[in-house]
C-alpha cells in the first residue's frame, strides 16, 4: 500500500534546476573547468542533466550511464527489468565530469555509477549533483551541489516524474516500510 | 517434464536456457531488449560488469567448436564469472567416468552454469534434469535438436537492421534437415510473428514434416530469395551426413551456392547471415561473404552480447530462488 502526492510542483522543480544551474556555473569557475562532461544516471538523472547542459550551455553532447550491470543487490533481487544502454559519446581520459542524479539517498547508486565511470576511462575529477538529498546514507557519499535536502519519516519516499513535466512527488508506504535500497 | 517445462521457474523466469520452443514472445523480446544493454559493454576501455563476480561457469563442450566456445567464455569473462573450460571428448569420458559422475564432480567444485555442447539431442536437457536445483544449464548445441543461443543471436542481428519482424520474409537456405540452428531460428521466428519463414533445400535435406515448422518450401534457390529482406545460409553438416544425400559439394554449390548473381531477386537492402564456420565455394562465394550485404562478423560480436544476456538472467533468477528458499 502506497499513497502518493505532489511535493515540488513542475514550477518549483524547474526554479530548483535554474538555481542549480547557476550555482554549477559558479562552482566550475571557482574551479577553473571551463566544459566539463555533463553524465546523467538513468533515468531521472538523465532528465535533470539534460537541463543543466542547457542552462550552461555546453557544447559536447550529455552522456548517459545505466548501473544496472554494477549494482549490488543484483544476487539478492535480479536485474533490473529494464536496462538502457550505457551512451558516454566522449573519452572520460583527464576530462572534468559532472555526475547528475535525481534522489540521493543510501548513496549506494553513486558508488556503483562511479565504478562504471572508472571502466570507461580515467577522468581528471568527479563533481556530484543531484536534485534532491534525503537522510538514510549508507556510503560515505556526499553530493557537491544540491537543489533540495528533506528529511523523510521512514516509510516515505520522494521520486521524481518526468520527464516533461519535472515533478517530485512524495510516497508513503505504510506496509513494511522497505524501499528499494539503491537511491 | 516437457523441456520448455524444465528451463522455466514457478514464476515463468529463465532458469535454464535449453531451446526456444515453449517460451513467449515476452520472453525472447526481453532477452533481445536485454541484449540491447550489454552491447555497450564492448565500448568500455575495461570491457567487465561485474554482474557474475563470484559465480563459476564450466563450458562442457562434448563436440569441438571455436567460435560457440570462444564467445561464451568471453561472455562470462565480461560478466566477470570465473570460467572452467573443460574438453570432455578427451578427458574424463575418455577414462570411462560417465555423463552424470562428471556432473556430480562439477558441482562438488561448486559451478553455478554449465555451458553444455554435446552431438546428442536432448543431452543438455538430460544434464538440466539430473542437475542440483542451484546450477544452470545452458544448451550450446545438442546434436541436430537446438542452439537456443545462436537462434536468439541471429534474431538480434535481424532486428537491428530490420527492426519489427511481422513484415519480414526470411529465407533459410541449405542443410536444414541437420540443422540445429535452422530448428531454432524456425522456432523463434514463429514466435517473434515474422511474416514469411521459406525454407530453400535440396529434397533430400528437408525434413519430413517441414511445413509443419510453418515455413513454406522451396527447391530453386533463386524463386526461393526472391523478395527476402533476410537471406540465411546453413552449413553443409557433411559430418553429420550419413548416407549418399548429395552428390557433390561442387554440384550443391552449381544449385544452391549463393552468389551475388543469384541474390539479385532478393530485395536490394536484403542481409545475408551465416552462423559460420562458412564453407566458402560451397555455400556462398567469397564475393558473398564478405560483401556489403553480408552480416556474418556482426553476427559473432552480437554473439557474445546474447550471451552476457542468457547468462544473467539465468544465474539472477538463481539468485532470486536461493533467496525465496532462504526466505521461505
Amino acid at each position: 500500500m502506497s499513497a502518493t502526492e505532489v511535493w515540488k510542483s513542475a514550477a518549483e522543480v524547474d526554479e530548483v534546476i535554474r538555481r542549480m544551474g547557476e550555482e554549477l556555473g559558479g562552482l566550475l569557475s571557482a574551479r577553473a573547468i571551463r566544459q566539463p562532461l555533463m553524465i546523467g544516471i538513468h533515468t531521472g538523472g538523465v532528465w535533470v542533466a539534460e537541463r543543466l547542459h542547457r542552462a550552461l550551455g555546453l557544447r559536447e553532447p550529455l552522456g548517459q550511464l545505466d548501473i544496472s550491470f554494477y549494482r549490488d543487490d543484483f544476487t539478492r533481487i535480479g536485474m533490473h527489468p529494464q536496462v538502457r544502454p550505457s551512451d558516454l559519446p566522449v573519452g572520460l581520459d583527464d576530462r572534468h565530469v559532472v555526475l547528475v542524479d535525481d534522489v540521493l539517498q543510501t548513496g549506494r547508486t553513486i558508488r556503483a555509477a562511479l565504478n562504471v565511470l572508472f571502466d570507461y576511462g580515467r577522468p581528471a575529477s568527479v563533481l556530484l549533483a543531484t536534485l534532491a538529498e534525503r537522510d538514510g546514507r549508507e556510503l560515505p557519499i556526499e553530493p557537491n551541489l544540491v537543489g533540495l535536502h528533506v528529511r523523510l519519516a521512514p516509510g516515505e519516499q520522494i521520486k521524481l516524474t518526468g520527464p516533461d513535466p519535472l515533478v517530485l512527488v512524495r510516497a508513503t508506504h505504510r506496509l513494511g516500510g522497505a524501499n528499494g535500497g539503491l537511491s | 517434464m516437457t523441456t520448455s517445462a524444465v528451463q522455466l521457474d514457478a514464476e515463468g523466469n529463465l532458469r535454464h536456457f535449453l531451446t526456444l520452443d515453449g517460451l513467449s514472445r515476452t520472453l525472447l523480446t526481453e532477452m533481445l531488449d536485454r541484449t540491447e544493454g550489454f552491447l555497450s559493454v564492448a565500448r568500455q576501455a575495461v570491457k567487465k560488469v561485474p554482474l557474475c563476480r563470484g559465480k563459476i561457469v564450466a563450458n562442457l563442450f562434448f563436440e569441438t567448436s571455436t567460435r560457440t566456445r570462444t564467445t561464451f567464455e568471453l561472455a562470462a569473462k565480461r560478466l566477470s564469472a570465473d570460467v572452467l573450460n573443460l574438453n570432455i571428448s578427451t578427458s574424463a569420458t575418455a577414462k570411462g567416468e560417465t555423463l552424470l559422475d562428471t556432473l556430480r564432480n562439477l558441482e562438488a567444485m561448486h559451478v553455478d552454469m554449465f555451458v553444455v555442447r554435446h552431438a546428442d539431442s536432448g543431452a543438455a536437457h538430460f544434464i538440466a534434469a539430473h542437475a542440483d536445483p542451484h546450477v544452470a544449464v545452458i544448451n550450446a548445441g545438442d546434436g541436430r535438436h537446438s542452439h537456443p543461443t545462436q537462434g536468439m543471436l541471429d534474431m538480434f542481428t535481424i532486428r537491428q537492421h530490420k527492426g519489427d519482424f511481422t513484415h519480414l520474409c526470411v529465407a533459410i537456405v541449405g542443410d536444414v534437415l541437420h540443422s540445429r540452428v535452422a530448428r531454432s531460428e524456425l522456432s523463434a521466428l514463429r514466435t517473434l510473428g515474422a511474416g514469411e519463414v521459406r525454407i530453400i533445400a535440396p529434397r533430400t535435406l528437408i525434413p519430413v514434416h517441414a511445413e509443419a515448422l510453418g515455413a513454406r518450401v522451396f527447391h530453386d534457390l533463386r524463386e526461393g530469395v526472391r523478395d527476402a529482406d533476410v537471406v540465411i545460409m546453413l552449413r553443409l553438416q557433411r559430418e553429420r551426413m550419413r548416407g549418399a544425400l548429395l552428390p557433390s559439394e561442387h554440384e550443391y554449390f552449381q544449385l544452391f551456392g549463393l552468389t551475388e548473381e543469384r541474390l539479385a531477386t532478393a530485395k536490394p537492402d536484403a542481409i545475408v547471415m551465416h552462423p559460420g564456420p562458412i564453407n566458402r565455394g560451397v555455400e556462398m562465394d567469397s564475393q558473398v561473404a564478405d560483401g556489403p550485404r553480408s552480416v556474418i562478423l556482426e553476427q559473432v560480436s552480437n554473439g557474445i552480447a546474447v550471451r552476457m544476456a542468457v547468462m544473467s538472467m539465468c544465474i539472477g533468477t538463481q539468485n532470486l530462488r536461493a533467496a525465496g528458499q532462504a526466505d521461505g
